[in-house]
C-alpha cells in the first residue's frame, strides 16, 4: 500500500519536472520591469524629491497666503494668482520626469553593455523583444503614472496646507478649493500627461531607447549632437531652419506659436483633432521603427 | 540526441576568422573541457553555442538553431560567462526574485540552501560582495536551475584557489548528475583534469585535439628518461621534449607503454603539459619534431 503511494508520487514528480512549466508572458514582463525599478530608483525618487522640494517652498511661503486672500477677496481680479503655486508645481515635477526619463532612455541599454550585466540577462529565457517593452514602458507607463500621481497627491497637500493657514487666520479656504476644482484639474492634467507625454513623444523616447542600443559610448551625445548639426548645417547652407523647427515643434508638444496656450496646445484640446494630426501617426511609425531596431541591435549587441 | 551538434561552424570579424570551420559533437552526459590559448576561439565558439552571436555552418543545441530560438534554448541551457558579470546594484534577494519570475525551471528552495552554506546575506548588493563571492551566487543560481545543458566560460577567473576548488566541488556534488553535460573553458587546466570526461584543444579557430579522458590516458604518456636512453626516446618520435632538473621528459602519442617503460619512468601526463605540447609545440618547438 504505502510503496504503491510513493511509486505514485515519484512518477507524478517525474511528470510534473518533464512537463515544463510555462510562464506567461505577462509575468515575464512584470518582472522585467520590476527589474528595471530596481535598477532605476531615480524613476520614483525623482519626481518625489521634486515634490518634497516644492513642498517645503511652498511651507515657507505659505504664511503670504493669507495676505493674498485678503486681497483677491477685495479684487476678484487676483483670484487668479492664488492658482500660480500649483501649476508651478505641475511644472517643477513634469520637468524633473522628464530629466529622469531622458537619461533613463539613453541609459537603458549601454549600461547594461558596460557593467556586462547583459551577459546575465541574456542567460535566461528572456527574448530581446520582451526586454525592449519593458524598458520602453518605463517612459510609456511609469514614469508618466508617477508623475501623475505625485502631482494629485502634492496638490492635494498643497490644498489641505492652504487651508489650514486661512483657518489659523480666520479666513475660508472655500474660494481656493472652488477656484481649483480639483477633479478637472485631474482629468485635465490626465488628459495632458497621455497626449503630449506619452502619444506625442513616443518617437522621442523610442529615438533615444535606440540609440542607447546602438552606441558603444557616449548614447547621450550620439542622441542629442546629430539632430543639432543636421539643424545647424541646414541653417549654414540654406539659410532655412526647417529641420530645427520641425524638432522644436515635436519637443515642443506640438505647440504652434499662435495657437498654443500654456502647456496645453489648443490642437490637443479636442481629441479628434489631435488624433487626427498626422504628424501624430507618423511619429508612432517612426516609434514602432526605432523599437523594432532596437530589439534587433540587442540580439546582435555584446558587452563593452 | 547529441546535446550539441556542430559542423563547419565557422564565424569571423572583418578579416579575422575567430571560429574555423569546427565540426563538434557533444554527447548528453559528458564534461567537456574546452581548453585553448587567449584568442583561439572558445569564448566565440561558445557564444555561438548560446545564441549569442550569428554564426556560419549547421548548429544544433539541444536540437535546436540557438541563434533563432535563444529565448527557448534558455530554458534548457544555462550559462556564466565569465566572473561577474551579475550587475553591481542589484540585491541578492533581488536575484532569486528574478530568476523565480522569468525562469520555468528555478527552485528557488534550492538556491535558497546553497546560498545558506555561503556567507551571502540575502540582504546583500552583489557590489558589497567580494569576486569569489558573486561567482558562488551565481553558481548557486544557475545550480537550481533545472538545465540540460550548462556552459561555464572562464567561471572562476580571479578567485583563489579555495574559491576555485569549492566551485568544482560544488558542481560536481550538488549539481552533475550524469544526465546534464557540462561545458567549461579554464586557463586553470590542472585544477579541472579530474572534473573532465572530455577534452577539447582549440587553437586559432581549429579543434586540435578533441578526446575522452579515458582514451587521453591511453593514448599520452609521458616517459621520465634515464640520461642514458635520450637517443632511444628521441628514435622513437616524441611529440614533445622538455627540460626538468636537468632531466629529460618526453611526451608520447600512440606509443607502446611497455616499451617506454624501458625508457625510464612513465605517467600520464597533466592536461597542461599535453596543452604546452600540442600547441606551445607548434609555436615554439616546432625544430623538435
Amino acid at each position: 500500500m504505502n510503496s504503491e503511494a510513493n511509486v505514485a508520487q515519484q512518477s507524478l514528480a517525474g511528470e510534473m519536472r518533464a512537463a515544463t512549466k510555462t510562464i506567461p508572458w505577462t509575468e515575464t514582463f512584470y518582472w522585467c520591469v520590476r527589474r528595471e525599478l530596481w535598477e532605476h530608483r531615480a524613476i520614483y525618487i525623482g519626481p518625489l524629491a521634486a515634490a518634497g522640494v516644492y513642498l517645503l517652498g511652498f511651507l515657507l511661503t505659505l504664511h503670504r497666503l493669507p495676505h493674498q486672500m485678503r486681497a483677491a477677496l477685495a479684487d476678484p481680479s487676483k483670484m487668479k494668482a492664488l492658482a500660480t503655486p500649483y501649476e508651478f508645481a505641475g511644472v517643477a515635477i513634469m520637468l524633473v520626469a522628464m530629466i529622469v526619463e531622458v537619461f533613463y532612455c539613453v541609459d537603458a541599454f549601454q549600461g547594461e553593455r558596460k557593467d556586462r550585466s547583459i551577459l546575465f540577462w541574456k542567460s535566461l529565457p528572456v527574448s530581446d523583444t520582451t526586454t525592449v517593452l519593458s524598458k520602453a514602458a518605463i517612459p510609456f507607463v511609469i514614469l508618466p503614472a508617477v508623475a501623475y500621481i505625485t502631482l494629485m497627491v502634492t496638490g492635494f497637500v498643497m490644498l489641505v496646507l492652504s487651508s489650514m493657514a486661512l483657518a489659523a487666520n480666520g479666513l475660508s479656504a472655500a474660494p481656493l478649493w472652488t477656484q481649483l476644482s480639483l477633479v478637472p484639474n485631474a482629468f485635465g492634467l490626465l488628459y495632458h500627461i497621455v497626449t503630449v507625454h506619452i502619444l506625442w513623444y513616443a518617437p522621442l523616447y523610442c529615438w533615444m531607447l535606440l540609440i542607447s542600443a546602438w552606441a558603444r559610448r557616449a548614447a547621450f551625445v550620439w542622441a542629442f549632437l546629430p539632430p543639432f548639426c543636421v539643424g545647424m548645417l541646414e541653417k549654414l547652407v540654406f539659410g532655412t531652419t526647417h529641420f530645427a523647427t520641425w524638432i522644436g515643434f515635436r519637443v515642443g508638444g506640438g505647440m504652434e506659436a499662435e495657437q498654443g496656450s500654456g502647456m496645453m496646445p489648443s490642437t490637443h484640446l479636442t481629441p479628434l483633432r489631435f488624433l487626427s494630426d498626422p504628424g501624430l501617426w507618423l511619429g508612432w511609425i517612426a516609434a514602432v521603427i526605432f523599437l523594432a531596431l532596437a530589439v534587433r541591435i540587442r540580439r546582435n549587441r555584446e558587452p563593452n | 540526441m547529441a546535446c550539441i551538434e556542430a559542423r563547419g561552424l565557422r564565424k569571423t570579424f572583418g578579416t579575422t576568422v575567430a571560429v574555423d570551420g569546427i565540426n563538434l559533437k557533444v554527447e548528453e552526459g559528458r564534461i567537456l573541457g574546452l581548453i585553448g590559448p587567449n584568442g583561439a576561439g572558445k569564448t566565440t565558439a561558445l557564444n555561438a553555442i548560446l545564441g549569442l552571436t550569428p554564426y556560419e555552418g549547421e548548429l544544433r543545441v539541444l536540437g535546436r538553431d540557438p541563434w533563432s530560438s535563444r529565448e527557448e534554448l534558455m530554458t534548457d541551457a544555462c550559462f556564466i560567462s565569465d566572473v561577474a558579470v551579475l550587475p553591481r546594484w542589484i540585491r541578492v534577494s533581488q536575484t532569486l526574485d528574478y530568476v523565480a519570475g522569468v525562469h520555468p525551471r528555478f527552485d528557488r528552495a534550492k538556491a535558497e540552501g546553497f546560498l545558506a552554506k555561503t556567507n551571502i546575506k540575502k540582504t546583500n548588493r552583489v557590489k558589497e560582495l567580494s569576486k569569489g563571492m558573486v561567482a558562488q551566487l551565481h553558481l548557486a543560481l544557475v545550480m537550481a536551475i533545472d538545465a540540460k545543458l550548462l556552459v561555464l566560460d572562464e567561471p572562476t577567473l580571479g578567485l583563489d584557489i579555495l574559491y576555485r576548488k569549492q566551485f568544482y566541488d560544488s558542481l560536481l556534488n550538488d549539481y552533475f548528475d550524469g544526465s546534464r553535460t557540462i561545458v567549461v573553458t579554464t586557463h586553470q587546466v590542472e585544477e579541472i583534469q579530474d572534473v573532465l570526461t572530455d577534452l577539447m584543444f582549440i587553437d586559432r579557430g581549429r579543434i586540435v585535439l578533441n578526446c575522452s579522458m579515458e582514451d587521453f590516458e591511453i593514448r599520452y604518456a609521458e616517459v621520465l628518461a634515464n640520461p642514458d636512453k635520450l637517443e632511444a626516446a628521441r628514435a622513437l618520435r616524441p611529440i614533445h621534449e622538455r627540460q626538468v632538473f636537468a632531466r629529460s621528459i618526453f611526451m608520447f602519442e600512440g606509443a607502446d607503454r611497455q616499451q617506454l617503460s624501458a625508457l625510464g619512468e612513465v605517467r600520464t601526463p597533466s592536461i597542461a603539459d599535453l596543452f604546452v605540447a600540442v600547441i606551445g609545440g607548434q609555436t615554439t618547438a616546432g625544430g623538435s619534431r
